[in-house]
């Protein structure tokens, strides 16, 4: 007799086959419904070829669909938050946040190229705490801009956040000064900083770094605002019309430059270093 | 006084406004109006005084102090024009080398439709980078309320003082009671959690002083009076670079 016996049912023998049209994992899009299969829409970046949503992605993803390949390299990739004020339910909440997101934190930094133009790269990650700011998220993106400023670097920044962390209190309120601080620094110094807002870009951060850049990129679709639309509702005691804090409604109102699909991001962010490269031709 | 008593402390009706501030410690005070672009926001005054014969640039977060008042000046709650009249007075004052005194006082900066269609987020993100670099001596009083971005947005400065009953918060205990506790009545829970007291912003460094008050309030201000004038003496004497490196390392801190 042998090791393993043979199989006795249509399972054991690995099951019928799968009709060919059913074939892979489906996702479905959370604007339109449809429904789409998953190495199509990793083909097309997360975003949905039926109606043009774009899928909330963490920084990992971003890094590849945006970097020329093996250019990434990561800075500051240790640092962790620690509950500095003892704020009761953080230290559980940083547990999960790094259990969901994979992350240390709510940042990834480093340097990269973009259609063969070096940059320092700032990804933020909606899986951490909603992006939102604490005292390492600033200080990673001081130290970006600090490094950035001395390496004459541009900087491409994309931002994603729900604000500020209040766990960490006023200290990370001091995160917009000093993040503003060291923007100015890399600003003065001749450098070219770009941002990319994508959804959801709020309070704190849309009030510092990220309405910082030299040009403001936006991703199709994506909220951006500095209050929250229910925190608006409940001033104004309205329904806020549809539409309202979307990138388009910003465009419209001269707020981004332009709105850019994630599938154009990496050639039109080239373009943009390209045009900005210091001491010569572009 | 718990945390939560000393919000209501920084947030009592008798207590006084901005422009008290401005009239009970300069002199030859002018009022300027108007951010250049959209319109004059009452939420913050601004204009010139001296201050013992200097001329400075003052401007302050009002809440009003009646009623009519209150809704004229939007209960102290700015608009992005409110900020940008400040950035602009500010560089007015950069351009005079006038020091800069702001008196902070804000639930938080508006949150309306009209704001967001202007751009709150972007004015205060604006006045932030501005302030950094701002080639002028920059002096920030917290007198009451000092509600997050709104706040801060007039005080990335030299030296940041707070009253003794003020506060600073990165959110309101209110905001913070009901996003992490659904729960509207654990405010108090919430104001001491966050640390938001004057003793707590001097424990943390936030500020490098506390203002005792005063029974007598014209004490009160007769102690920021004299402060002022011997922190803008030392820091007008500071050459503009060691000046700038000295704020942003007093940021760069956290």
């Amino acid at each position: 007799m042998g090791l393993f016996r043979s199989p006795q049912n249509e399972l054991e023998k690995g099951g019928k086959p799968v009709p060919e049209e059913d074939a892979g994992i489906r996702t479905a899009c959370p604007h339109c419904g449809a429904q789409l299969p998953l190495s199509e829409l990793q083909d097309n970046l997360q975003v949905c070829t039926a109606c043009g949503y774009h899928f909330r992605i963490g920084p990992r993803d971003r890094i590849v669909y945006l970097v020329d390949e093996e250019s990434f390299s990561e800075l500051y990739g240790d640092m962790k938050s620690r509950d500095v004020l003892s704020f009761p339910g953080y230290d559980q909440k940083l547990r999960n946040a790094k259990l969901a997101s994979r992350e240390k934190e709510g940042v990834v930094c480093g340097t990269a190229q973009v259609g063969g133009e070096a940059c320092a790269l700032f990804v933020m990650d909606p899986n951490f705490m909603m992006g939102s700011m604490g005292t390492v998220v600033g200080e990673k993106i001081t130290r970006l801009f600090e490094y950035a400023t001395e390496q004459g670097l541009p900087v491409v920044g994309f931002t994603v956040s729900g604000g500020a962390r209040m766990q960490e209190g006023i200290l990370s309120l001091m995160q917009m000064a000093k993040t503003s601080a060291a923007v100015r620094k890399h600003s003065d110094a001749g450098n070219f900083y770009l941002t990319v807002l994508t959804d959801p870009t709020t309070g704190g951060v849309t009030a510092s770094f990220a309405m910082d850049g030299d040009i403001i990129m936006a991703e199709p679709g994506a909220t951006i605002g500095f209050a929250g639309a229910r925190v608006i509702e409940q001033t104004i005691r309205k329904k806020l019309p549809q539409g309202f804090q979307k990138a388009e409604f910003l465009l419209e109102h001269g707020f981004v430059d332009l709105i850019t699909p994630r599938t154009e991001q990496r050639e039109t962010i080239g373009k943009l270093l390209r045009l900005h490269r210091k001491g010569g031709k572009a | 006084m718990s945390a939560y008593e000393k919000v209501l402390l920084a947030r009592a009706k008798d207590r006084p406004t901005g422009l008290s501030y401005i009239e009970n410690i300069f002199e030859d005070f002018v009022e300027l109006h108007g951010d250049r672009r959209f319109a004059d926001d009452p939420a913050i005054v601004g204009g010139i005084a001296t201050l013992n014969g200097r001329p400075v640039t003052v401007i302050a977060m009002d809440k009003g102090k009646d009623m009519r008042e209150r809704v004229k000046r939007n209960f102290g709650s700015s608009n992005p024009e409110g900020y940008r009249k400040a950035l602009r007075l500010m560089e007015q004052a950069e351009k005079f080398h006038r020091p800069v005194i702001c008196f902070v006082d804000t639930a938080g900066a508006f949150c309306g439709m009209g704001a967001e269609e202007r751009g709150q987020g972007q004015a205060i993100a604006e006045n932030l980078v501005a302030m950094a670099g701002l080639k002028t001596p920059i002096v920030s009083v917290l007198i009451g309320e000092g509600g997050s971005g709104g706040a801060l947005a007039l005080a990335v400065a030299d030296r940041v003082w707070i009253l003794e009953n003020a506060v600073y918060s990165v959110i309101s205990p209110e905001g913070c009671a009901s996003i992490l506790w659904k729960d509207s009545k654990k405010v108090k829970d919430a104001a001491e959690c966050l640390r938001l007291t004057a003793q707590d912003m001097m424990e943390l460094g936030v500020v490098e002083q506390v203002i005792p008050e005063e029974k007598e309030f014209s004490q009160t201000y007769a102690h920021i009076q004299e402060e002022l004038e011997a922190t803008l003496e030392q820091l007008s004497a500071l050459p503009v670079e060691e000046l700038l490196e000295q704020r942003y390392q007093r940021f760069r801190k956290f």
